[in-house]
């Protein structure tokens, strides 16, 4: 049972105003304004809010922060859902539905809690040893297992929440808001540096709310609050508050994530914001966590931290219970018992592991008529659902006593938070008077300081964070405002933990992880069963594999281990700490990415849009992929588009395709280099199609190369690989071929490209060109020329990727989307009409042309595509080494070939393999497979390339194109890749 | 990791793309069939100060020869591929 005072206020709330309506489990709920789902339940008097995840057992609210193992819940917000989020965590806010997880039909009456009793079949590791059999019955299982397991449930609908991600940059960034991070911050910005500061809780200096110490005459909480309006109004200073520092990286890149944007900025916020910072200096103060005791249910509802029980009362004004037993190892759990006494709950006792109390701790509980057991270790909390009492053992007599109460609150001593210092690989040092690690040497450009760092007087945390803020805005460059703080404090004291393990505890209802279940009983068998090391521990029992990362968890866990090995004061280094440091959604990660990614488009682009053409995206490339009319399914606009290409004329625009502008005296040498054909003696005004290869003879690249002065060469990559060519021409002139002497640029985005293909080609544009002569004879097949069309200055090549007549049109990229509408003006009474990137797949497959990257996957060499003829056996090139490996000269290699349904009224899977014809074809393995299939009109059936073994010496042979995952399969005859106009009459009309 | 560009000055790694130890990219006496399937097909590992090329692609484009400490990452040289002999 609990009281609530009438009217509540605490730092945090303050009743008389609007009340806060919620939902938690269906039920209506009201809270004040500030509230935490946590102090709203406790408020009432409710614990039990979660179930555990294994067992099933009744759990509560344990403490008051992200270090909560337990009481986590599903938020419905707006439409959006977030699951396993922290009771403790959460802000309330107006219309807010609140689920528990994983209990059915409730929390209160779970029906899965009968696993509790059958705990003993359920120890650490039991899914190694159980679900084995029979052969075939894991798909039964799974179903189950699936069921149960978890936690939450993964939302499915799409969130409705705003995320953002944005950089910033400054000097020292300054992780947490308490007394140390306060006092390093001001150092710093009092100097002069750039300063960022983060405090994970909705205000700085939380912790200091009870404190009795002055600093410089002021008290405690007023000197933080008089700091924090310094630092508010301090131009260089940018103050986050809810806001969790959630992992450092390389080179002081620090990532925060802010969970409510609306403290911190006015207007229009998103729902959660990622920050990424580059900070030149890192001081961490992100403080310590109190540590549990074990013993026997130590993780009933009504056991809770001592100091997060302070926290209830100091920022809420909620009393978790009226009558407390105070069980504790140091002096602090002797001042929590005073602040409870003190707030009105009833302090049964003070139960101390140690003989002698600190003098000043033993005076202020005497004082309130509190009794003291000293030499006593807590042996078990008794209680159905919620504590009722605890059962202790005098360790000097041994003797038993029972007490009641309806709260239990604990101190096991502080754990430093090592999180951010071990995130930068620095090593950790176990600290035997605190019992627990801390910090050792940092990194370059970090510092910790205060709790963390393992230091908790105040006196000595607030010159710690001066220090620190101080050191960091020296190396930035600024002169350090030194100031000496005057801190008087009588409450000191080392946060020790007991000194033992209690010896005969039931260890099967001992937790030591509350999250994952894990039990001083499993971390013995992990132990029996040789997986002692740490990393080995953790696997095997999941200790500190949880949502909380075992902050509750895991130095009471390496304790154990160490006591379980005879040694209880030589704890072994703990497991890796990974960012994030508290879970992160997904949507906070990668939610704002979307506007990130640059959206490239040609200058016709409009044109598509208003056309109506459907977009698809090559890259970062947004193309149009047809152009559909009334009444059109997409086949049949395809069709259409290609039909009338290779019988009228059609315009298609290929600005996306890759361009490189060569010069210098060096050029051709360049270009011999890279193609396995010969590019020395091509003619000024003609192009040659060339294919270069990588270092180990695969095709890299294809494209028709222009000579457009005796040193002056235009070079052409597929859209896709561009970027590699570049950068494969960069490479080898930056690191190799020092001493060519050639420029090469990138000159993709400055032209605008467009091809005219078709028979009509030549009649469209002759009407539009200015001086240039387009006559067959003066413009024959790949050759290239330059003057004016329609006004605008152009370069024609005569280059065709459709295999008709075709003409590609270049003009800077200004004059692009002029040139289009020209064009299809002008063109219009000659049939002229536009194509997208599906008919021109069609084309070109229709012609055997393959693509790199596709048809050749970067395990094709020139003579399994085909082309092996094509290469100068007189020149040494890139990838020319690697061609005279003899493996290559193997025939039963992939090579290309064409394929077509033996039924031509069937299509071919696509993306199949193929198999030989045989009755038993499913189970043989591919020899070949699809490379790219289309319907072609022209043939009036499926057709494909594909790369199959040996392909070449079996033309005329049937095989099997089958898609197993789809359930399909068709019979194919191997054919030669070409499918149309196999002489190329039309190429070269 | 912050790649300092000459070009450039100090940028994220993410702006950059890696290039190659510049060990596994030396000469190679390629009449000897293992020493050119070594070249192609193997490549060293090495942990501690490694020098290689990067790529600034999402910047001047420039191809630098970093030394790195593929451990702790720390750099401590960089420079343009151009200018070192």
């Amino acid at each position: 049972m609990t009281t609530v005072y009438p009217s509540r206020s605490g730092e945090l709330v303050a009743s008389g105003g609007e009340v806060v309506r919620f939902t938690f489990d269906g039920r209506p709920m009201r809270a004040l304004p500030g509230d935490t789902l946590a102090s709203a339940l406790l408020a009432e008097g409710k614990h039990l809010c979660a179930r555990s995840f294994k067992l099933h057992r009744p759990r509560g609210i344990m403490s008051a922060g992200y270090e909560e193992p337990s009481a986590l819940v599903s938020v419905r917000y707006r439409g959006t859902e977030e699951p396993n989020t922290r009771a403790t965590q959460i802000v309330l806010k107006d219309g807010m539905e609140i689920r528990s997880q994983h209990a059915w039909p409730s929390v209160e009456h779970d029906a899965f809690s009968i696993l509790n009793r059958f705990g003993r079949f359920l120890p650490a590791g039991f899914y190694y040893k159980t679900f084995m059999g029979p052969k075939g019955a894991w798909p039964f299982y799974e179903k189950i297992i699936r069921h149960m397991a978890g936690l939450g449930k993964v939302p499915t609908e799409k969130p409705n929440a705003e995320y953002e991600s944005t950089y910033a940059h400054c000097d020292v960034l300054v992780a947490g808001a308490g007394a140390a991070g306060l006092s390093a911050a001001i150092a710093a910005a009092r100097s002069g540096a750039r300063v960022l500061i983060a405090e994970d809780q909705v205000e700085a200096g939380l912790g200091l709310i009870g404190s009795q110490a002055t600093i410089d005459g002021l008290p405690a909480k007023i000197w933080a609050k008089q700091l924090v309006e310094e630092l508010q109004q301090n131009p260089h200073v940018r103050f986050l508050r809810a806001t969790t520092v959630v992992g450092i990286y390389d080179h002081n890149f620090i990532v925060l994530a802010e969970r409510l944007p609306e403290l911190n900025g006015k207007g229009n916020q998103p729902s959660q914001r990622l920050w990424k910072v580059r900070a030149k200096e890192a001081v961490f103060a992100i403080g310590a966590v109190e540590r549990p005791l074990l013993f026997a249910n130590n993780d009933l509802p009504g056991v809770m931290l001592a100091g997060s029980v302070e926290a209830y009362i100091d920022r809420f004004g909620v009393r978790p219970g009226s009558s407390v037993v105070v069980a504790t190892s140091h002096d602090g759990g002797y001042y929590s018992a005073a602040r409870l006494a003190a707030s009105g709950i009833g302090v049964v006792a003070v139960v101390d592991t140690r003989e002698q109390a600190g003098e000043g701790a033993m005076r202020e509980v005497e004082a309130l008529g509190i009794e003291v057991l000293r030499s006593t270790e807590v042996i078990e909390a008794k209680g159905r659902g919620h504590v009722e009492g605890v059962r202790v053992r005098g360790r000097r007599n041994g003797k038993y006593r029972s007490l009641s109460c309806d709260l239990l609150a604990v101190s096991g001593g502080w754990n430093p938070n090592v999180h951010l210092h071990a995130h930068t690989r620095a090593e950790t040092v176990y600290d035997s008077e605190i019992g627990s690690f801390r910090p050792g040497p940092t990194k370059p450009h970090v510092y910790n300081a205060g709790s963390c760092n393992g230091t908790f007087s105040l006196s000595d945390v607030v010159k710690e964070g001066h220090l620190a803020g101080l050191a960091a805005a020296q190396a930035c460059g600024y002169e350090p405002a030194s100031h000496v703080w005057s801190v008087s404090d009588t409450r000191n004291f080392i946060p020790c933990p007991p000194d033992r393990v209690p010896e005969g505890l039931n260890e099967k209802r001992t937790f030591v992880d509350f999250q994952n279940d894990v039990t001083i009983a499993d971390i013995r068998l992990a132990n029996r069963e040789s997986y002692s090391a740490v990393e080995h521990l953790k696997r095997y029992t999941t200790l500190g594999m949880g949502t909380d990362q075992g902050k509750l968890g895991n130095v009471n866990g390496l304790k154990v281990l160490s006591h379980i090995q005879g040694q209880p004061d030589a704890l072994p280094a703990p497991t890796t700490f990974r960012p994030p440091f508290t879970p992160l959604t997904f949507g906070a990660i990668a939610g704002g990415e979307r506007a990130h990614h640059p959206l490239r488009r040609t200058a016709a682009h409009d044109f598509h849009e208003q056309a109506g053409a459907m977009p698809v995206f090559n890259g970062y490339w947004q193309r149009p992929q047809l152009y559909r009319r009334p009444g059109e399914t997409d086949l049949q606009a395809v069709n259409r588009e290609v039909l009338h290409v290779r019988s009228q004329v059609g315009l298609i625009d290929v600005s996306t395709l890759g361009k490189i502008d060569i010069q210098g005296s060096d050029a051709v040498e360049l270009i011999e280099r890279v193609y396995i054909n010969g590019f020395r003696k091509l003619k000024v005004g003609h192009g040659r199609y060339g294919v270069m290869l990588r270092e180990d003879g695969m095709l890299l690249d294809d494209g028709v190369t222009v000579r457009l002065g005796e040193n002056h060469f235009l070079m052409s990559a597929s859209t896709g690989h561009i970027q590699e060519v570049y950068e494969h021409l960069t490479n080898l002139l930056q690191t190799k071929w020092k001493d060519l002497d050639v420029v090469v640029t990138d000159v993709t985005e400055n032209w605008f490209t467009c091809a005219l293909a078709g028979p009509k080609a030549r009649d469209v544009l002759e009407g539009l060109v200015e001086n240039i002569d387009v006559s067959k004879e003066a413009l024959p097949f790949l050759g290239a020329a330059s003057g004016r069309i329609a006004g605008m200055p152009a370069r024609i090549f005569r280059i065709s990727f459709s295999g008709e007549l075709a003409y590609e049109i270049n003009v800077p990229s200004n004059y692009g989307a002029a040139l289009w509408a020209k064009l299809l003006d002008h063109g219009k009474e000659m049939g002229l009409s536009p194509y997208g990137t599906e008919a021109m797949g069609v084309l070109r497959v229709e012609k055997g042309f393959f693509i790199v990257g596709r048809d050749a996957d970067g395990r094709s060499t020139p003579f399994d595509i085909g082309i092996g003829r094509m290469i100068n056996r007189n020149k040494h090139f890139v990838g020319s080494d690697a061609l005279q490996l003899s493996a290559f000269a193997d025939e039963g290699r992939r090579q290309l070939i064409g394929l077509m349904p033996v039924d031509k009224s069937l299509p071919i899977p696509r993306g199949a393999s193929l198999v030989p014809n045989t009755p038993d074809f499913e189970k043989s393995p591919p020899i070949g497979f699809v490379t790219s299939m289309v319907y072609s009109p022209h043939t009036g059936c499926y057709i494909a390339l594909a790369l199959l073994e040996g392909g070449r010496s079996r033309l005329g042979e049937k095989v099997i194109a089958v898609a197993p995952t789809a359930s399909k399969h068709t019979l194919v005859e191997v054919v030669e890749p070409i499918f149309v106009d196999k002489e190329g009459v039309k190429l070269h009309a | 990791m912050l790649i300092n560009c000459p070009f450039c000055g100090p940028r994220a790694e993410n702006e950059f793309v890696f290039g190659g130890s510049s060990a596994d990219n030396c000469e190679v006496a390629t009449e000897n069939t293992t020493a050119l399937t070594d070249y192609l097909y193997f490549r060293n590992n090495p942990k501690g100060w490694n020098i290689e090329y990067w790529v600034h692609r999402h910047g001047c484009q420039s191809w630098l020869e970093v030394e790195r400490h593929t451990v702790t990452h720390e750099i401590r040289r960089t420079q343009l591929t151009k200018d070192h002999p």
